[in-house]
């Protein structure tokens, strides 16, 4: 595919690590042209359809998106999780250097837990109920150390809750999921999926669940946690405001393909693409005029099994007849914006979209 | 005989949706969760292949008498002059011949083909009074444990297991000579009818447990959910919430326990009128007919194998078909 | 008593406002739960909540996990069985009514649930979902059933031809939209609504706020809605009241609230919501812990085990629900904040209570 290159890597830098990344060469992760494919009775899903990006060691990659927005199989698909006889999945997933897609399914197994972990939406389904939170994280850390023993396993876990928070850690090791809050558990699966020290860490909806309060120390905890360990954060959700906080590099996907790709400041402060200001601007905010109406985006989200011919955004975009039938016809490629690493998937000329967005969308709900 | 009225409530909600109205109003219309079942099923070969064999199976026991008279044998007409002094069919594979299909029984010379059909008459009969019979009582029980709770849950739960620990065989067994020497007495001939009506009565009671336990599940796991709240807050009677909420979404699961009793009612019966608690050997029955070819298993083979291999089909499809009704209605229990 | 008190001052205030059309009393309701071996427990879910609710008023209760709001909810509209306390609607005591007595207020009072799958029964066409409450009260519109059913489809932006369809053809949009339709068939004047749009997709959850909004405003109706999120019901709500572990701590108007908050966990409740507005970690407060179990809730205030002003009598002496400030805003706490958000006095900036959560 003649799609550009969308390593975020060489903008306008606001970490430093940038350009000493840059450096060391590639990024750890990337992810070119990812294409993931199910086979059903009712016809073929394009769940994923040519998505790219890339994350480097210490930075968050934010992934956003709807329901069936593709965005939690994508996860899936670097992970290796996906079902070989139910999935096709084409493209390259590059990790530290590894071409992942077509590798066998032990070698890639090797890899998870030891390069890359995975926290869930919902920690309760995820630990197995009968046996102690404890033993399940020194079970981990000695699937990928088989020469540690019991005691090493088992001091290494009680670290690892103590780092992710949880007091008393040691009689904690012996509890069963259940007794643990929700907050608590959470902090358990991120410490089980770090207990092989990961370099990607892949978490899908880690907070969703969870009260507002608590998902306030645990994207905390997160934070400090990469600080500490280096590593690459791939951050799936649907709340732009999680994203604000924690990411680096936004993707925001609908339809099972990239529409925006940039840094967090050019996509929720500079957004490009009308999906990304509907997003925006449907947000219910604490700031601003409260008797004002929600500028919703209008209609649903399509399914995958039957996507909207071109742009799929279309039938639900106030632009959409701006360009004649080519939004009908034609499915916008991810093109450059003029701003270093800002890619944008719309028909809409550049300056006419900068001028849309100041004059139309920017002074509306949040997008302010 | 007439088809379960489960089963035909459901079949008329899957037809009414397989033509209804032209194809351009389908779309306004809407598929409802029958009419994808139904669909569903018709994708399946297996179903539709043992669903034809079932249909017919259906349309001769139906037609038993119709047939009898294109056939011009009747069920108890016998050939003594086609046999040997033996007693054995004259002729190749148990006297086999244009106008003895299936051959003659060895004995008595009755003809195989005609007393296979009235078989079927029967054993489908019973099968399908006592899955009817112990589907209704298996839903009503269920439904009022599962929905009421409380002591009324406790009660059919006991009662459900004190069943579950009787011994089905020994007590048919020693009740069935028993209700014959009560009502008929030492030499009376034993009718058709009270016979097979014993056997609907043993089977209903020991039968209904299974559907009232899958039943009491469903409607406990349906109480909670909100579409059901709904109807509370809004004030629906008792009468509402069981039919109109919760009866039509365990439709599915009791569908397939009875398609999947069925079988096991025509093998049951088969068993006790093997061992001799069942039907007398004046009702046509598959039982009766492997009981007493079991005698000439090495000089009259063909008599153990056309009752043996309609049985086996018989069954056969029916549990098929029930598993694929159970995919087409289910389709995340089989994926 | 104490947010009545509220509610008295304020009818004092201004003696135009209409009588409230809910009034709520001490309502109270405790499980009984089996734990361990030392036999039965109480839950406390919810315990001795006031509030009023006016004709075509919209009331919030808001809350994280635990607090009581999906039980208060589902006492309001009679399908949990309050265990203590009051509820009158429309000057008639229903706290204990059969469902005969509720039968003719059962009209003017409904629920929409949280999740738009769970809530529509699968093997119903969408009209017979939307007569339900039609049928099951024994009403006959003029014009027959199926024109109103169609001209309520269309009330809630739906395609008034889809009477015949079944839920699973609709997205969790049109589903909850659905739902919507379905309690509003009897006219009610209340709507209870149990996190109307929290399962829904981020564009679709403004819609149908928006929705329920022009409904409240053209149909005149009041409405108790129940979310975790604050930022969703100050589009919504003229009144909010912040629940914690089974209590009221605070109540108020919507600007007192997001602007004047006085008790530490609203502020720490508004504080913790990510802004998307600001970019990088935001919030200045941060809760140590979860929210302490409802079996065994700390003693005195409830929210002290996670709070940064807790002092000695917090421990032993509860917080009564007072009002301050002219009497709109109530709260219970005994060193309740003032001024805005983020003026925050008595702690630190960056909160943690690590020992006091043990």
């Amino acid at each position: 595919m003649d799609r550009p290159e969308s390593a975020p890597s060489g903008q306008p830098g606001d970490r430093p690590s940038v350009p000493e990344q840059r450096a060391n060469g590639d990024p750890y992760l990337r992810v070119r042209d990812l294409r993931v494919r199910f086979d059903t009775t009712d016809g073929v899903v394009r769940a994923v359809d040519g998505v790219s990006f890339a994350v480097e060691r210490g930075r968050t990659l934010g992934i956003v998106g709807e329901s069936g927005s593709g965005k939690s199989v994508t996860s899936l698909a670097v992970l290796g999780l996906h079902d070989a006889r139910r999935a096709t999945i084409t493209g390259e997933i590059f990790l530290g250097g590894r071409q992942l897609v077509g590798l066998p399914e032990e070698e890639v197994r090797q890899l998870r837990g030891r390069d890359m972990a995975m926290i869930f939406q919902d920690p309760l389904s995820a630990l197995h109920p009968y046996y102690t939170v404890g033993k399940q994280i020194a079970e981990a850390y000695r699937v990928h150390h088989p020469r540690a023993g019991k005691r090493e396993a088992r001091q290494r876990a009680v670290d690892m809750l103590g780092r992710v928070g949880i007091p008393q850690p040691a009689r904690r090791f012996d509890q069963h999921p259940h007794e643990f809050s929700g907050g608590m558990r959470q902090r358990a699966m991120i410490a089980m999926a770090l207990v092989n020290d990961p370099d990607l860490l892949i978490a899908d909806e880690p907070t969703t669940a969870l009260d507002v309060t608590v998902q306030a120390q645990i994207l905390d905890l997160l934070a400090d946690l990469q600080a500490e360990f280096h590593s690459a954060i791939i951050m799936i959700t649907h709340d732009l405001g999680v994203v604000s906080q924690v990411a680096d590099d936004v993707l925001v996907m609908y339809g099972g393909r990239a529409v925006e790709h940039g840094s967090v400041e050019q996509v929720l402060r500079r957004p490009q693409h009308p999906y990304t200001w509907g997003l925006l601007s449907s947000v219910p905010s604490l700031h601003g005029d409260a008797d004002a109406d929600l500028v919703p985006i209008r209609g649903n989200p399509p399914s995958l099994i039957n996507l909207p011919s071109g742009c799929a955004f279309h039938p639900r975009c106030r632009y959409a007849d701006r360009n004649g039938d080519r939004s009908r016809t034609e499915v916008p490629a991810l093109s450059p914006t003029g701003e270093a690493g800002h890619l944008v998937a719309c028909h809409l000329a550049a300056e006419e979209r900068v001028r849309l967005y100041r004059e139309e969308i920017a002074h509306v709900g949040v997008a302010r | 005989m007439s088809l379960s009225p489960v089963e035909g409530v459901a079949l008329a909600e899957i037809e009414s949706g397989g033509d209804a109205g032209a194809p351009e109003r389908r779309d306004v219309l809407g598929r409802s969760p029958g009419q994808l079942a139904w669909r569903r099923l018709r994708a399946d070969r297996t179903a539709m292949v043992s669903g034809v064999m079932l249909i017919v199976f259906l349309v001769l026991a139906l037609a038993a008498p119709l047939i009898e008279m294109a056939y011009g044998i009747g069920p108890r007409e016998q050939f003594q002059n086609l046999l040997d002094g033996f007693g054995m069919p004259l002729g190749y594979a148990g006297g086999v011949t244009g106008e003895h299909w299936f051959g003659l029984e060895p004995g008595l010379g009755r003809d195989i083909f005609i007393r296979l059909i009235y078989g079927l008459r029967t054993s489908l009969f019973i099968a399908f009074a006592a899955a009817v019979i112990t589907a209704t009582i298996g839903v009503v029980l269920g439904t009022l444990a599962g929905y009421l709770g409380g002591w009324l849950d406790a009660v059919i739960n006991w009662i459900t297991d004190l069943t579950l620990a009787m011994p089905f065989l020994v007590i048919a067994l020693a009740l069935t000579p028993t209700l014959v020497l009560r009502f008929y007495g030492e030499r009376e001939q034993v009718s058709s009818a009270f016979g097979v009506g014993v056997l609907i009565g043993v089977f209903a009671i020991f039968g209904w447990t299974s559907t009232a336990r899958l039943v009491r599940g469903q409607v406990i796991a349906l109480r909670e959910r909100e579409f059901v709240e709904a109807a509370r807050a809004s004030g629906a009677g008792l009468g509402h919430m069981l039919f109109r909420q919760l009866l039509p979404n365990i439709w599915a699961p009791i569908l397939v326990s009875f398609s999947l009793a069925v079988p096991q009612f025509i093998t049951s019966e088969a068993a006790l009128s093997f061992i001799g608690v069942g039907l007398s050997d004046e009702t046509p029955s598959f039982g009766r007919m492997i009981y007493r070819s079991l005698d000439y298993l090495q000089t009259d083979p063909a008599y153990v194998f056309f009752p043996g291999i309609t049985i086996f089909a018989l069954v056969f499809a029916f549990n098929l078909f029930g598993d694929a009704l159970r995919d087409a209605l289910d389709p995340k229990s089989s994926r | 008593m104490s947010a009545s008190q509220v509610d008295e001052a304020r009818e004092a205030g201004s003696t135009a406002e209409a009588e409230p059309l809910l009034r709520v009393r001490g309502l109270s309701k405790h499980f009984p739960v089996r734990s361990g071996l030392r036999g039965r427990h109480l839950v406390r879910a919810v315990d001795g909540l006031d509030f009023d609710v006016r004709p075509g008023q919209t009331l919030g209760l808001v809350g994280e996990s635990g607090c009581g709001k999906t039980t208060t909810g589902r006492m309001l509209v009679r399908l949990l069985e309050p265990t203590s306390g009051s509820i009158e609607f429309d000057g008639r005591d229903i706290t204990h009514a059969g469902r005969r007595e509720l039968r003719p207020l059962r009209q003017d009072l409904q629920i929409i649930f949280q999740d738009p799958y769970a809530s529509l029964n699968p093997r119903h066409t969408v009209g017979r979902i939307i007569a339900m409450p039609l049928q099951v009260n024994g009403i006959k519109p003029p014009g027959g059933v199926k024109a109103r059913v169609r001209e309520l489809l269309e009330t809630v932006g739906l395609n008034p031809e889809h009477y015949n369809r079944y839920p699973h053809e609709f997205s969790g949009g049109q589903r909850q939209r659905i739902g919507i339709a379905r309690a509003l068939a009897l006219r009610p004047k209340l709507v209870v609504a149990d996190e109307p749009v929290s399962a829904l997709d981020v564009s679709i959850q403004a819609q149908v706020i928006n929705l329920l909004r022009d409904l409240q405003r053209d149909l005149g109706l009041a409405f108790v809605f129940i979310a975790h999120d604050l930022a969703v019901v100050r589009h919504f709500c003229q009144r909010v009241a912040v629940m914690y572990l089974g209590k009221v701590v605070e109540i108020g108007d919507r600007a007192d609230i997001y602007e004047r908050p006085q008790h530490p966990y609203t502020r720490a409740l508004l504080s913790a919501i990510p802004d998307v507005t600001k970019l990088g970690p935001a919030g200045r407060i941060r809760l140590a812990g979860d929210v302490p179990t409802p079996l065994d809730p700390p003693s005195g205030c409830r929210f002290r085990t996670r709070c940064w002003k807790a002092r000695d009598i917090c421990a032993t002496e509860e917080p009564a629900l007072v009002p301050r400030d002219g009497g709109r805003q109530a709260t219970a706490c005994h060193f309740p904040e003032s001024g805005p958000v983020g003026a925050e006095t008595g702690g630190p900036v960056d909160v943690t209570v690590e020992e006091v959560s043990k």
